[in-house]
């Protein structure tokens, strides 16, 4: 298989950067390699925009000398340019202080055994068929309704990419994956109102995408429903986050219980483990050795075995996400989270939306969010926010140019239901999210 | 010249690329139905370094570089781009880019060099205008100093960076134009802690210049003094207030409304294509008669400066709205040519690996006729927005919204308590008209801003003079 030739001779070179540390002095060193493929083609107003090959690659390696660290990196994978960016990490090694927590990760805990998580599946679509696809997709955009006015374009994108990681410990490992998507984005007028909303679909396989025209079509619909949105007089309320962005609730989790925001202390949840972060209902776990998903992997980004692993239950916090680095600063073991977590799940409840909007009975529906109004540190959060109106549980008009508002820590505990409305889409699966209560800012 | 013959040294000459091997390619390129065509090279070198918990944790070096090679044929964008500088790589990828045209015959193209007009900052390597131990010794004075400063920091964290980029651009008219871009950055921010309670501040700074600017002027320290003050006025600040009211935007950074609410709005791309809220107003009242705002690429040694943009067009400075009046669009050569008007040198891209698109530089507010302290004076009860973190804008809605790092309360005219967690929320094309006084005051940003639009990511600058807005929405919790 061409493929699995070209994985054993990036392997290769990530052993002659390993092989060249040593050479160089090093003590340790990790070093990675990666290099993709792929083609963006994008359309719009039925014709094509643009079409982008890409090829792009890149090594990096991490040397130690002792406790002391240094890095670097290139483009370049000539073998003159290997031994110069080792010799740029050596250099580094030099200035850079004694660590006693920095190292490798223990031999034990790295990954031995590589099951096929089927994250490969190359997509064989000429740029013709890609346009065709793309300009079916947003055909169905902009001939959903006359109110589609404008459009800025569908796009169809295809990568796949080999990355190899090793390490002086004996780790070296390498694996072939696949990305596709497909979006589709176009604007809505109405007297003065223009709005733009889009959808996408993403997939390892393009077997798993959602249709062209489905995509499009979704688009469409997200778009008008925003069309004349009104702002809200400033209040308290229930606020619901519907499944696309409730995921961004729960990155927010993981920032406050990551290793290196607690070993800083800049977390708004220190010592929470074994508390009651959220209410009792709530279960959020890893899945990591899901078949097919986008966030699988059998090791993290330093070669640590990942593991299916609870970090909620019962509400209450069981685990915190860590790295070989962090871990030893805090005092414990590496969780398997070098490079964040992977496909984390929160459990669906037994509502699906409409369930969730009677529940919700009179509220706000959020549907976009704004800025980067998150403060780890304290939970303070306060966002722009874009969504819906709804009272007895009926959505009544959209609602744009407000703020919501709270605590971090308070609206985790008062989540009143998630619903099954699960979105798939990304690295962290939630269905909507029902909290208690928010401030919202408007006129 | 000297600049054009240092480019082709870094690039070309070790990759074997002779001028007529561009002309080559470029003939490729042309064919009949292909209006554009650039072959981008970029060689691009950088580091940094981080201190943390009083030791030099973590340093690294990088080293990057490629070729993306585009034909554009009307409306049209073929690109093709590898980080390998090799001219059988770049004919498979001028092979592959031509297709977006009809094909044809193959042109013929003579180089001409580009004289550099003008130069806004240095070519010498920042990455070497200190020794190695000297930037160690840098950020240990630095930690060391700020540490000092009060007894409630917790922890101290700073940063040092530096790029050194070399760009050569050739175009379908045979003009092959070269750029030298020294960046560097240096950030302080501290975590301080009083009765339990934890709260950050962080300041930063830097430019297209080299290392000593950070000695020079001891900015490095005076970095560490502002990020210090910032968390321990943290520590005070209660809730902001909810619901609309008069805001005073302090002068400098706060300039991030213009480069959200307006800046992007003004994107020539998004008014070719209809999709901005100031789409197809040129000419129109966007903003008070106060208010003149400008895009400007030619301030020395500015972080969101450019000699010329990476079409190897010059920087300008090009005016937006003047008095009021919304006058024009930032421009890159594909979005002027297909709105029959000229590039205005806003053309830039992320790298060799990402198409170029109108992007802003450094965008400002000029300073107006009231004082600062007048200003504040004036105001009966509103928020006094002195820093912010960050901002986003929907360009076709018009809303944006950014969130403030530093508020006051402002009661009876004067300044009184702290407030945190305040966001503000408007709409980009009715937020100007609502500015009632300017101060005398205009201050260009420390030199921090980044931009991201569609996943790439530029230097730029923002600026503004003190500035009263008559109603926008503050997101608070304080209801
Ligand atoms: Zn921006």
């Amino acid at each position: 298989m061409q493929n699995q030739q070209e994985v054993n001779r990036l392997k290769d070179i990530v052993q002659n950067l390993l092989d060249e540390a040593k050479q160089q002095g090093a003590t340790a060193a990790e070093a990675g390699l990666s290099q993709e493929n792929g083609l963006s083609v994008s359309v719009r107003l039925g014709d094509v925009e643009t079409i982008e090959h890409h090829c792009s690659q890149g090594l990096g390696i991490t040397v130690y000398f002792g406790q002391r660290k240094g890095s670097a990196s290139t483009t370049d994978l000539s073998a003159e340019s290997i031994k110069e960016t080792v010799s740029a990490a050596c250099s580094i090694a030099r200035y850079t202080s004694e660590d006693e927590y920095a190292g490798l990760p223990e031999k034990a805990l790295l990954a031995t055994e590589f099951p096929d998580l089927d994250t490969n599946h190359p997509w064989a679509i000429g740029a013709d068929e890609a346009i065709a696809l793309a300009i079916e997709c947003e055909d169905a955009a902009r001939n959903y309704d006359a109110e589609i006015t404008n459009s800025e374009g569908a796009s169809v994108n295809t990568h796949q990419g080999i990355h190899v990681l090793g390490n002086s410990l004996g780790f070296l490992h390498g694996s072939l994956s696949t990305r596709h998507s497909l979006s589709c984005s176009v604007l809505a007028q109405r007297g003065d109102s223009m709005q733009r909303d889009y959808w996408y679909t993403v997939s390892r396989n393009a077997n798993n995408l959602e249709a062209a025209v489905e995509v499009g079509k979704k688009a469409a619909q997200r778009t008008l429903r925003r069309l004349e949105g009104r702002s809200l007089t400033t209040r308290q309320c229930p606020v619901l986050y519907s499944a696309e962005i409730a995921s961004g609730l729960l990155s927010s989790f993981v920032g406050a219980i990551s290793g290196g925001n607690l070993y800083r202390k800049s977390s708004f949840l220190l010592d929470a483990i074994d508390t009651q972060v959220f209410p009792e209902f709530v279960h959020i776990y890893e899945q990591p050795h899901l078949v097919g998903a986008l966030g699988s992997s059998v090791y993290d980004s330093e070669g640590v075995a990942t593991h299916t692993r609870d970090l909620v239950t019962d509400g209450i916090l069981r685990s915190y996400v860590l790295s070989t680095y962090s871990a030893r600063k805090l005092g414990l073991q590496s969780t398997g989270n070098a490079g964040g977590v992977r496909n984390l799940t929160i459990d669906p409840g037994v509502l699906d939306f409409d369930g969730l909007l009677k529940q919700l009975d009179t509220g706000l529906l959020v549907t976009e969010l704004m800025g980067q109004g998150v403060n780890i540190l304290t939970g303070d959060y306060s966002r722009g926010a874009a969504g819906f109106w709804v009272e007895k549980g009926q959505i009544q008009y959209p609602v744009e140019e407000i703020t919501i508002a709270g605590n971090l820590k308070e609206m985790l505990r008062n989540i009143v239901s998630v619903g099954n409305d699960v979105d798939y889409r990304g690295n962290v699966r939630a269905g909507s999210i029902l909290v208690e209560r928010m401030s919202i800012a408007g006129q | 010249m000297k600049i054009l013959n240092l480019a082709k040294q870094a690039i070309l000459v070790p990759a074997g690329i002779q001028d007529a091997d561009i002309e080559n390619i470029m003939g490729r390129l042309l064919t009949a139905s292909v209006d554009a065509a650039d072959i981008y090279f970029q060689s691009s070198h950088s580091e940094s370094w981080v201190m943390e918990g009083g030791i030099i944790k973590e340093g690294s070096h990088s080293i990057e570089q490629g070729v993306g090679v585009r034909a554009v044929s009307g409306e049209k964008t073929g690109f093709a781009y590898s980080d390998r500088i090799e001219l059988p790589v770049l004919l498979e990828a001028a092979n592959n880019v031509r297709a977006i045209g009809r094909q044809g015959q193959d042109a013929q193209i003579g180089l001409i060099h580009a004289a550099n007009t003008v130069q806004y900052y240095p070519v010498a390597n920042p990455l070497k205008s200190l020794g190695e131990q000297q930037k160690i010794d840098l950020l240990r004075q630095v930690d060391t100093e700020t540490r000092k400063l009060d007894h409630r920091i917790e922890e101290v964290i700073i940063s040092l960076s530096g790029v050194h980029e070399t760009i050569l651009v050739a175009n379908q008219d045979g003009t092959l134009a070269a750029d030298i871009r020294p960046l560097v950055r240096m950030n302080v921010s501290v975590i301080v802690v009083e009765n339990g309670r934890r709260e950050q501040g962080s300041m930063g700074g830097g430019g297209r210049s080299d290392y000593n600017y950070f000695v020079d002027l001891n900015r490095g320290l005076e970095y560490g003094r502002e990020a210090v003050r910032q968390a321990l006025v943290n520590l005070e600040a209660q809730e902001a207030p909810a619901g609309n009211m008069t805001v005073v935007l302090g002068s400098g950074w706060p300039g991030i409304l213009l480069h959200e609410a307006i800046g992007h709005g003004l994107e020539g791309d998004f008014n070719r294509k209809g999709t901005s809220a100031f789409s197809g107003r040129v000419g129109e009242r966007v903003a008070s008669d106060l208010c003149t705002v400008v895009d400007d690429g030619t301030i020395a040694g500015r972080r969101g400066s450019l000699s010329i943009d990476d079409e190897g067009t010059p920087t300008e400075n090009t005016v937006l709205i003047e008095n009021g009046i919304l006058k024009g669009y930032m421009q890159d050569k594909l979005n002027a040519r297909l709105m029959g008007v000229k590039s205005t040198g806003n053309g830039r891209r992320e790298s060799y690996a990402s198409l170029p698109m109108p992007r802003m530089t450094n965008t400002y507010m000029l300073a107006g006729q009231h004082n600062p302290e007048e200003i504040i004076k004036s105001v009966k009860k509103g928020l006094y927005a002195k820093n912010f973190a960050g901002g986003q804008v929907d360009i076709t809605s018009g809303k944006f919204v950014f969130s403030a790092s530093e508020a006051y309360l402002i009661e009876d005219g004067k300044i009184t308590r702290p407030v945190k967690g305040a966001t503000l929320i408007g709409n980009g094309p009715d937020v100007l008209t609502k500015v009632s006084m300017v101060g005398t005051d205009l201050e260009l940003d420390s030199g921090v801003g980044s931009c991201g639009k569609e996943g790439q990511s530029v230097p730029v600058g923002v600026g503004q003079p003190t500035l009263k807005i008559d109603g926008i929405t503050v997101g608070g919790t304080s209801v």
